[in-house]
């Protein structure tokens, strides 16, 4: 108890007593707090909301209609969810610039934080499914071998075994995966965009996203090792034919000139 | 020299005049006393070979023949040909554990466990595709220089027969790895045998020993891979080659190059050194690009499983077109009655697939069956010099090139931004209506060149040097050309086409024409007629002109 006491009157208590008494209301107000942080995080989302709403109206709702009800141009985006805005607009397919076949990828119109807030918007407007969150596409925690199996039984017949892309019926295609970045390769696979199958969580589990996440991160990437040198793109044997009726003959046939216009005279004995 | 064998009176002088022979020479002449080698030489070493690029072309197949034969024996030391289920284990991260063939297994040990596996693996397929490649040109060049005529049909039979052996070769070496391409192809092979009718399903069980895709399709197809077909090939390839010797090879119209002598290098020692320098050439550019470039990368497929398929499934080049003619064909289908169905879809390639081959083998004999020709021809012609026959081979080569783009119509409609539907019915189209073209065009272009240089021997080459004469008139000065240049430009022959003979005999009673000879007439006329030959100079026409009375 003596020590206390001295300590009481030592010239730094007050200050200690005031620093308690400070990490006391903070940690109360934290306790506290979230009814408070929830109505602001509601403020900044309806904000969000706002804001998409605003960008949509200038940039989607010629297609799309007022509300996202759907038009002449553009389908019903009601329902879609967040995700699909996430990858429709990340990758540049939306706005789509002119009709054709399908929505090309180009570089992206607006700014992630744009996207999130038009994502955000049409997320109002009925459940649909959600940006993924940053553990769900890391390709580290996938078993790329069970990836491959399910690659192959699930989306090679369209986009080729190592993800080369292939054309589909009528002009449209499935596109080349190399480089696709996870996040998005799990939201084309979650939302289905246009000519692809969706594949929600009751088709392929989110185990077996991240397997064929990472998959195409050892396969197809451009660090991917190519361990039998220049790839030729990963089209299968219509390359190699190709570069084999013009390297692999043209070289030969060079020789072949070559050799024949070397000629020592051959003497008569 | 080996006179030993021969005399033994010369035997026995020999050490007293000359000494002890050097060492090469007893080694000849022990080798020739037992196997007679000299005489065989002595024919055989001064054989000329004439000297031009495209004689070289088969020896291109030559060479990549003997890189697979070689590449193919290091493979097969590590290949399992077995179905047995394993789980994989090896180096490959992305395969670990999956459950797969063994032949599949140690294709990827080969590449991965395999000291040097992987580069002779690439060496061995891209052969594969080089060595068909070569036979097409090889074959399409004595195809245009008419190479093929009395007395080498037999050859060009022993050629085309290894054309096929080597497409055969080909797809089931492209099998064995059970990939998914192979299993893909495999497949299809399987469904086109069941669409045969009446035996089909039979025949299936017979090659497959059981339902698809079973445990004997691969070790079956090892065989015929490794053994069957490469030692028919090997037996061919000699007797190919004897035949060349034994012919003599052709050569080009040249001054002192007639029908009867080849000019060239002789066997030894020039064209062995060129022949043997052109080897290690063709070996060392084959293997730079196997060191450089991916073929086939079968640890990125996967193991064939029936379920799976992934597009650009396809064969590799040389069965482009069969894959063509298979994605040309409508799904047509009949049922009838009693069950049955008969599926065209895969009928008619089946069909077309054989024929499109077989004519190629075929050619020479209709050949000579229409022109009635049976004289030896040791002098490669000019393509220009036969425009229906060129024309013919062009329109052979379009309905390949058709069907070939028919067989890669995703990869065409990815790349070029096209529909692969609008591909397909351009391919169903242009199989029938492009060849057509192009024989007419081929023809019309081969006249074009034989007109051009009927006028080049008459009026000689243009130089270019415009003179104006001293009444004002301005002349293009033409020179003559040299005398070989002449005689290559008209030391062909031009044949006059067949006639049927009058309708009506001496008697004015109408004559029986066997139909078959009147269409014989006819195509005679396509080869020889008018439309096929502009008449070359004779040397009155080129005496007239050249003693220059007012030309330019
Ligand atoms: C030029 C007309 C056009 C414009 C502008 C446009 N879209 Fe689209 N959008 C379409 C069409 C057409 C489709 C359907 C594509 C298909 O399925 O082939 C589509 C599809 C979509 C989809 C996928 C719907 C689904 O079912 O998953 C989303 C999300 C989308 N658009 C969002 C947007 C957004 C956000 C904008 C504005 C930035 C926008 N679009 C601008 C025409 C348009
Ligand atoms: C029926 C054919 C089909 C199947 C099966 C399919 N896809 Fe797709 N995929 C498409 C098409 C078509 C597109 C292009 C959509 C677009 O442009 O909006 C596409 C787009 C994608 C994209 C976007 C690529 C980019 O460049 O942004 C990814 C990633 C993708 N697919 C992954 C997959 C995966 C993973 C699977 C298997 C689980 C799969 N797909 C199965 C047809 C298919
Ligand atoms: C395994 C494949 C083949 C090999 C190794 C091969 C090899 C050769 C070689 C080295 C020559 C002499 C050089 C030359 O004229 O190019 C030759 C000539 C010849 N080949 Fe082939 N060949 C093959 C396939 C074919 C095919 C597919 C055909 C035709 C269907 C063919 C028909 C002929 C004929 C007719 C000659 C004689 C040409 C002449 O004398 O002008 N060969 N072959």
């Amino acid at each position: 108890m003596k020590k206390l006491s001295v300590r009481r009157r030592h010239p730094l208590a007050a200050f200690v007593v005031l620093l308690l008494a400070l990490a006391a209301t903070g940690g109360l107000y934290a306790t506290l707090a979230p009814a408070d942080e929830a109505q602001a995080e509601t403020s900044a989302q309806s904000l969000a909301i706002e804001e998409g709403k605003r960008l949509y109206e200038v940039g989607c709702s010629s297609c799309h209609g007022r509300g996202a009800q759907g038009g002449s141009d553009g389908p019903s985006l009601v329902g879609v969810g967040a995700a699909s805005v996430d990858f429709q607009v990340g990758t540049g397919r939306m706005p789509m610039a002119q009709t054709g076949p399908q929505a090309p990828e180009k570089p992206a119109v607006y700014t992630q934080a744009e996207i999130d807030q038009l994502a955000a918007y049409i997320a109002s407007l009925g459940p649909g499914p959600n940006v993924p969150e940053e553990s769900a596409y890391d390709p580290a925690r996938g078993d790329a071998a069970r990836g491959g199996e399910l690659f192959r039984s699930n989306c090679s017949q369209c986009h080729n075994f190592v993800g080369s892309g292939g054309a589909l019926t009528n002009g449209k295609e499935a596109p080349s995966l190399r480089d696709v970045e996870p996040r998005y390769i799990f939201e084309a696979m979650l939302t289905g965009p246009q000519n692809m199958p969706s594949f929600p969580d009751t088709t392929l589990t989110e185990q077996d996203k991240l397997d064929i996440i990472a998959w195409l991160d050892e396969v197809a990437t451009s660090e991917s090792p190519s361990p039998g040198g220049f790839s030729l793109g990963g089209y299968g044997p219509v390359g190699e034919g190709l570069f084999a009726w013009t390297f692999g003959i043209g070289a030969l046939i060079a020789v072949a000139v070559w050799i024949g216009a070397r000629s020592t005279k051959a003497r008569k004995s | 020299m080996s006179t030993a064998t021969e005399s033994p009176k010369t035997t026995a002088d020999a050490p007293k005049n000359r000494g002890k022979a050097p060492a090469g020479e007893r080694v000849a002449d022990w080798a020739d006393g037992r196997l007679g080698i000299y005489s065989l030489a002595k024919a055989n070493m001064r054989k000329i070979f004439p000297d031009h690029w495209s004689f070289l072309l088969g020896e291109i197949c030559l060479y990549s023949f003997v890189i697979l034969i070689l590449t193919g024996v290091y493979l097969t030391l590590f290949f399992v040909p077995s179905m047995a289920e394993v789980e994989y284990h090896g180096s490959f991260e992305p395969m670990q554990g999956l459950l797969m063939s063994e032949a599949y297994a140690s294709a990827l040990d080969i590449n991965f466990e395999v000291r040097g596996g992987l580069l002779v693996r690439q060496i061995h397929h891209w052969a594969a595709l080089i060595f068909v490649v070569g036979i097409f040109l090889h074959m399409f060049r004595v195809f245009f220089t008419g190479a093929f005529r009395k007395p080498r049909e037999v050859n060009w039979l022993f050629g085309f027969l290894l054309l096929v052996l080597a497409i055969f070769t080909g797809l089931t070496g492209y099998s064995l790895p059970d990939d998914s391409l192979s299993g893909i192809g495999i497949r299809l092979m399987e469904a086109a045998i069941l669409a045969v009718p009446v035996v089909g399903s039979y025949l299936q069980m017979f090659i497959f020993g059981g339902e698809f895709p079973g445990h004997d399709i691969i070790p079956r197809f090892f065989v015929t891979h490794v053994l069957l077909l490469p030692g028919i090939m090997l037996g061919l390839v000699v007797a190919h080659l004897i035949l060349i010797v034994y012919h003599k090879h052709t050569h080009y119209a040249g001054p002192g190059r007639t029908n009867e002598n080849v000019v060239g290098y002789p066997l030894l020692p020039v064209y062995m050194a060129k022949a043997g320098g052109f080897f290690f050439l063709v070996f060392g550019v084959i293997t730079m690009i196997a060191a450089t470039v991916t073929i086939n990368p079968i640890w990125l497929l996967g193991p064939y499983r029936p379920d799976q398929v992934s597009t650009d499934a396809q064969p590799d080049w040389y069965l482009g077109f069969s894959e063509g003619l298979v994605r040309m064909m409508p799904g047509w289908e009949w049922v009838i009655p009693g069950g049955y169905t008969l599926n065209f879809g895969l009928l008619i390639p089946l069909a077309v697939f054989p024929a499109m081959l077989a004519v190629i083998g075929l050619y020479p004999f209709f050949e000579s069956w229409v022109t009635k020709d049976k004289r030896e021809h040791h002098i490669a012609q000019r393509p220009r010099n036969s425009p229906t026959r060129t024309g013919l081979g062009v329109a052979w080569l379009t309905a390949f090139g058709v069907t070939t783009i028919g067989g890669g119509n995703d990869l065409f409609a990815v790349h070029f931004n096209l529909s692969i539907n609008a591909i397909t019915w351009f391919c169903r189209i242009g199989f029938f209506v492009l060849p057509v073209l192009a024989f007419f065009i081929t023809r019309r272009i081969c006249m074009g060149l034989q007109r051009r240089d009927r006028d080049k021997v008459l009026h000689g080459r243009e130089t270019g040097i415009i003179k104006r004469l001293p009444h004002g008139e301005f002349v293009e000065v033409h020179q003559p050309l040299p005398q070989d240049q002449l005689h290559v430009l008209t030391s062909h022959d031009q044949a006059t086409p067949m006639e049927v003979g009058p309708e009506t005999d001496e008697n004015g009673v109408r004559r029986r024409i066997n139909p078959v000879e009147r269409v014989r007439a006819r195509l005679s006329r396509t080869y020889y007629g008018e439309q096929a030959q502009i008449p070359k100079p004779t040397s009155e026409e080129y005496h007239e002109i050249t003693s220059g009375h007012g030309h330019h």
